[in-house]
């Protein structure tokens, strides 16, 4: 039984690691805003967030699949809101239970039996919503979930694990079989089926049948008596474990299913959160990785919009059939914001959310990777060049034909002319073998050599500056300007001095 | 073909087969050239056969070392792996037959020797059928393999195998039901009844969405105390014959170690320490070679080696490991080590000492390709890290230790000084340098005189320099690297894109891996 409430095919895994680029990419992106939009101030809901949108979908087919179950849960978010908070209370119920646990199969044994009986609880609740409210739900993943509840959750399946805890209580004795092993001790200690019910009333009067070996342990036998303990013990060992990971089994669904619920939970907050702000967002359309597909309106940064007061400027982009980007002009013009928007966009659409946009699509990437300035040399021990150069190579090691690397003034560190060399080798490189790369950059000379080299394949925007020097954070088509307006910058400054 | 086949020894073609070999005092050089570290780490798991004896011996012949580096050899293309569980089954042998002598109750005592004798016969019929499939190319590993392959079709060891193996598989089999209720244990036959905790798994494997932990209790020992023995008591009365033939089994067959089997077993375990110590090493990418060994030749060269025990201690660390040549031609004698601090001057020296004794043991060496000298003695003189107050002092016990050694060395003799007779001024240190180097020149005596001194490393054609380097544009980071090249402190440079492998070409070739 899988919930598949995330993926079609397999469960969401919210314990794995993070991708090897996540490091950069929050810190690039903004996103712990987003996270802490989605998962507030529960760990566990921050956890799944970041997994949620870290872990891209890479396959347009993926993406509808999660938007459909989340215009689900945006339909009926109460249903989905009361049995993820079964799931929280039955975790919750159960380790009140599992206070403790020894070196005692016997114990061991008695609380895997509470589990149980707290689980049977939980599923029989579980089939009840699914009985009651199944049919409101319309997407391939919640139908499926609440159909599979239907058909394996029935009666027989209840009265089958009564049994089990019946014949648990061993009336009749603990029978095991088991082998001689190493100087003739007991191996391979083995439970067999205790029977369901007392046991016969010419046993209880004549004992146990004749041509038996057997033999009582002395009352006054302390050792022995202690042996006697241990064989039982070994024997309801393997049913102890067998029980406790049986329950281990269902919890594990459990927790499955609160996982995959808490992303959408995680989802509906977020939207909440930019609707709080009289913002729009939208399910955006994921194309083809081939379809060289990019496009938006009212395309705004919602890490920024989460964050900030006051306006928020938004813009459109229309850059289908483009494998680079470079976006120059005005420094403090809005370049960075934009990137960002676009990286957070990407993000958001390959993991099944709504979009900071009106309107958004792109065709999917394999792997999104941020390499931006960064205000700081992290390592002392490394130049600043060497430092961004080690962290451009670390993406190199991972990024593949097909991924989306923004690039937010690379190569800066160092003069204009070799930075420019070393960014044409390099962005040319990772560009012609298949990487979707924007760039934003004041760089000159490197825009000059894309513009030369080749210009069908490029789109050139350029930051809005009026003449009058006044930015107007809106970003347009437009080639590269020999200056970057820094002088602007410079005056405003020191003007106030 | 029922004759008693011939003893032999792993170590030694003509070795006194009489004797063992016991250990001698720890050389004088070891603590210098951190042999100490390398031995301790390669003996320290393997006490029991108290390999320190093997391994404070150098061999005095070319044939001797031949036959060690044969065996070697066979031992690194596939031997290894043929032996070394043949030794831990050997190792096992030895417990079992120690357990058996504790026990009290006579089925457990008997059924521990038992297992003893399978483990030691499955052990020696593995490693004969190997060898003689293998077919050895050693010397040393034909004659192991000869007397095994006589041994195992001895009447003795036949009948071993037969008994051990009819007896075993018979108490194999036997399965039994066990049923305690209270205080009341009863004993019948197994009847294949069904093992209840598959039931009750499969039962709630539906939910399975990984692998789940369960609460397996794990006994530390196994089931074993009076009530097993009353048990087995029981048992025995259903399978009475079997049991009998047990007990009959220790009796017949007290003595079934062979001596010759047993020696094999411990002088294996030299080659077995020392190639377990460089695995991890080789796994590394680490190259190891069999040196040429010449007993007259000072034409010595190695490519690609290092300091094992530096190297053992970097692999732990997941470190990087940093590989040197040397080479001296015709007339050449003393390298005369200098440059920067810290740049593996030290490890150059041990690096030279550590082969040539390695060499005599007839262990393969760190390096892609080595030729050494077969030296008669090894001396070191390293400054000692201590500081001492009086610096004359200090320098006179140096002067006297240089002499005693210069009095005992010979042509063939390996002398490694390291930082020797710094204690003194730059003047004095050049001019005790110059004198030393005359008499080790005159000696004839291979050298590695490491010193902060670049004249020294101009005193004449026996004497070639090397020098340590560092990174150009980082001085900071040290390459550890001594390269052959007169004492001048300049290096290379390296374009810093093509450091990070950000070249055009790089990513292309990046991209397609």
């Amino acid at each position: 039984m899988k919930t598949l409430l995330m993926h079609s095919d397999h469960n969401f895994d919210w314990r794995r690691d993070l991708p090897p680029q996540s490091a950069d990419l929050i810190q690039d992106l903004g996103l712990p805003v987003l996270f802490n939009a989605m998962g507030g101030r529960d760990e566990f809901r921050l956890q799944v967030a970041q997994r949620g949108v870290l872990w891209s979908l890479g396959d347009p087919e993926a993406i509808v699949y999660r938007q459909r179950a989340l215009s689900d849960c945006v339909a009926h978010p109460e249903i989905v809101r009361a049995i993820y908070d079964l799931t929280v209370e039955t975790l919750i119920e159960r380790r009140k239970i599992w206070g403790w646990f020894g070196q005692m199969p016997e114990l061991n044994l008695r609380y895997a039996v509470q589990v149980v009986e707290l689980l049977m609880r939980t599923l029989r609740r579980l089939r009840k919503t699914a009985v009651e409210s199944g049919s409101l739900f319309h997407s391939p993943a919640f139908t499926r979930f609440f159909a599979m509840l239907l058909e394996e959750l029935n009666d027989e399946y209840f009265e089958l694990v009564n049994q089990h805890l019946r014949r648990l209580q061993f009336k009749r004795g603990v029978p095991i079989s088991a082998r001689l092993g190493k100087g003739n001790a007991g191996v391979d200690i083995v439970l067999r089926e205790p029977p369901a019910e007392k046991q016969h009333w010419s046993e209880l009067i004549l004992g146990p049948l004749d041509g038996r070996l057997r033999f009582d342990v002395h009352p006054r036998d302390e050792g022995g008596h202690q042996a006697l303990q241990e064989l039982r013990a070994r024997g309801i060992n393997l049913v102890a474990d067998a029980l406790t990971q049986a329950t281990e089994h269902v919890l594990g669904f459990i927790a499955q299913l609160r996982a995959e619920l808490a992303f959408y939970l995680g989802c509906l907050n977020l939207r909440a959160a930019l609707q709080g702000r009289g913002l729009a967002t939208c399910l955006p359309q994921p194309m083809p990785a081939s379809s060289q597909s990019l496009s938006a309106r009212g395309l705004y940064d919602a890490a920024l919009a989460l964050e900030a007061q006051g306006d928020l400027v938004s813009n459109d982009l229309s850059a289908g059939g483009k494998s680079l980007v470079v976006i120059t002009g005005a420094n403090q013009g809005g370049k960075s914001t934009f990137l960002r928007s676009i990286g957070l966009a990407q993000l958001l659409m390959q993991a099944g959310i709504f979009v900071p946009a009106t309107e958004f699509s792109a065709a999917v990437a394999s792997g999104i990777f941020t390499h931006f300035k960064r205000e700081e040399d992290e390592t002392m021990t490394r130049g600043k060049l060497d430092e961004e150069l080690n962290r451009m190579s670390r993406i190199v090691d991972r990024i593949r034909p097909g991924d989306v690397l923004l690039c937010n003034e690379s190569f800066a560190s160092t003069n204009e002319r070799e930075g420019s060399e070393i960014g044409h080798q390099v962005l040319g490189a990772l560009n012609e073998a298949g990487v979707r790369v924007l760039l934003v950059t004041h760089l000159f000379d490197l825009s000059q050599r894309f513009r030369r080299e080749a210009a069908d394949g490029v789109l050139f925007l350029r930051a809005e500056r009026l003449p009058d020097g006044t930015r107007t954070f809106k970003i347009r088509e437009g080639e590269a300007l020999p200056t970057s307006h820094g002088q602007d910058l410079y005056d405003e400054i020191f003007r106030e001095d | 073909m029922n004759r008693k086949p011939a003893a032999f020894s792993i170590q030694c073609d003509d070795c006194d087969l009489g004797q063992e070999v016991e250990a001698g005092p720890v050389p004088s050089f070891f603590a210098d050239l951190n042999l100490d570290q390398v031995f301790e780490a390669v003996t320290s798991l393997r006490r029991e056969y108290d390999l320190e004896a093997f391994f404070r011996l150098p061999l005095q012949s070319e044939a001797a070392v031949q036959y060690r580096q044969d065996v070697f050899r066979d031992l690194e293309s596939g031997l290894a792996e043929l032996v070394a569980p043949f030794a831990r089954e050997m190792r096992r042998v030895r417990s079992h037959l120690k357990t058996a002598q504790q026990q009290h109750a006579r089925y457990s005592a008997a059924a521990w020797f038992l297992d003893g004798g399978d483990i030691y016969c499955s052990a020696v019929l593995a490693l004969e059928r190997a060898l003689a499939e293998i077919q050895p190319a050693s010397h040393g590993f034909q004659r192991c393999l000869a007397y095994f392959a006589g041994y195992v079709r001895s009447p003795a060891f036949q009948e071993l195998l037969a008994e051990t193996t009819r007896i075993k598989g018979e108490l194999g089999a036997v399965r039994y039901c066990v049923r305690v209720r209270g205080g009341r244990v009863v004993v019948t036959d197994y009847q294949d009844e069904p093992d209840y905790s598959v039931a009750v798994l499969d039962t709630f494997r539906k939910f399975q969405q990984r692998d789940a932990e369960g609460r397996l209790v794990t006994f530390d020992h196994d089931f074993q105390n009076h009530i097993q023995e009353q048990i087995v008591e029981l048992v025995a009365r259903l399978h009475p014959e079997l049991f009998r033939s047990l007990l009959e089994y220790r009796q017949a067959h007290r003595d079934f170690l062979d001596p010759v089997v047993a020696r094999f077993d411990r002088e294996a375990e030299f080659y077995l320490a020392y190639l377990a110590y460089i695995a991890p090493l080789k796994q590394a990418g680490l190259s190891f070679c069999y040196p040429g060994l010449s007993s007259s030749s000072k034409e010595v060269l190695a490519e690609e080696t290092f300091d094992l025990a530096l190297a053992a201690k970097l692999v732990g660390e997941k470190g990087s490991v940093v590989c040197n040549d040397f080479q001296l031609r015709e007339g050449e004698r003393i390298f005369v080590v200098s440059g920067p601090n810290q740049g593996g001057k030290t490890t150059f020296a041990r690096t030279f000492g550590q082969l040539h004794f390695l060499a005599s043991l007839g262990c393969p060496l760190p390096g892609r390709r080595a030729r050494l000298l077969l030296c008669d003695r090894i001396f070191t003189h390293f400054e000692k890290q201590e500081q001492v107050a009086d610096l004359q002092g200090k320098l006179q016990e140096e002067l006297l230790r240089v002499r005693e050694m210069l009095g005992q060395a010979t042509d063939r003799s390996v002398v490694i000084m390291n930082e020797s007779l710094a204690s003194t001024t730059a003047d004095d240190s050049l001019f005790l340098g110059r004198q030393v180097i005359g008499q080790l020149m005159e000696l004839g005596a291979l050298a590695v005189y490491v010193t902060f001194i670049d004249e020294l490393s101009r005193l004449g054609p026996s004497v070639v320099s090397m020098v340590s380097t560092v990174v150009p544009d980082n001085p900071a980071e040290r390459t550890f690297k001594v390269v052959r090249r007169p004492a001048d402190g300049r290096a290379y440079a390296q374009a810093i894109a093509e450091k990070h492998g950000l070249s055009a070409p790089s990513i292309r070739e990046r991209m397609h891996r």
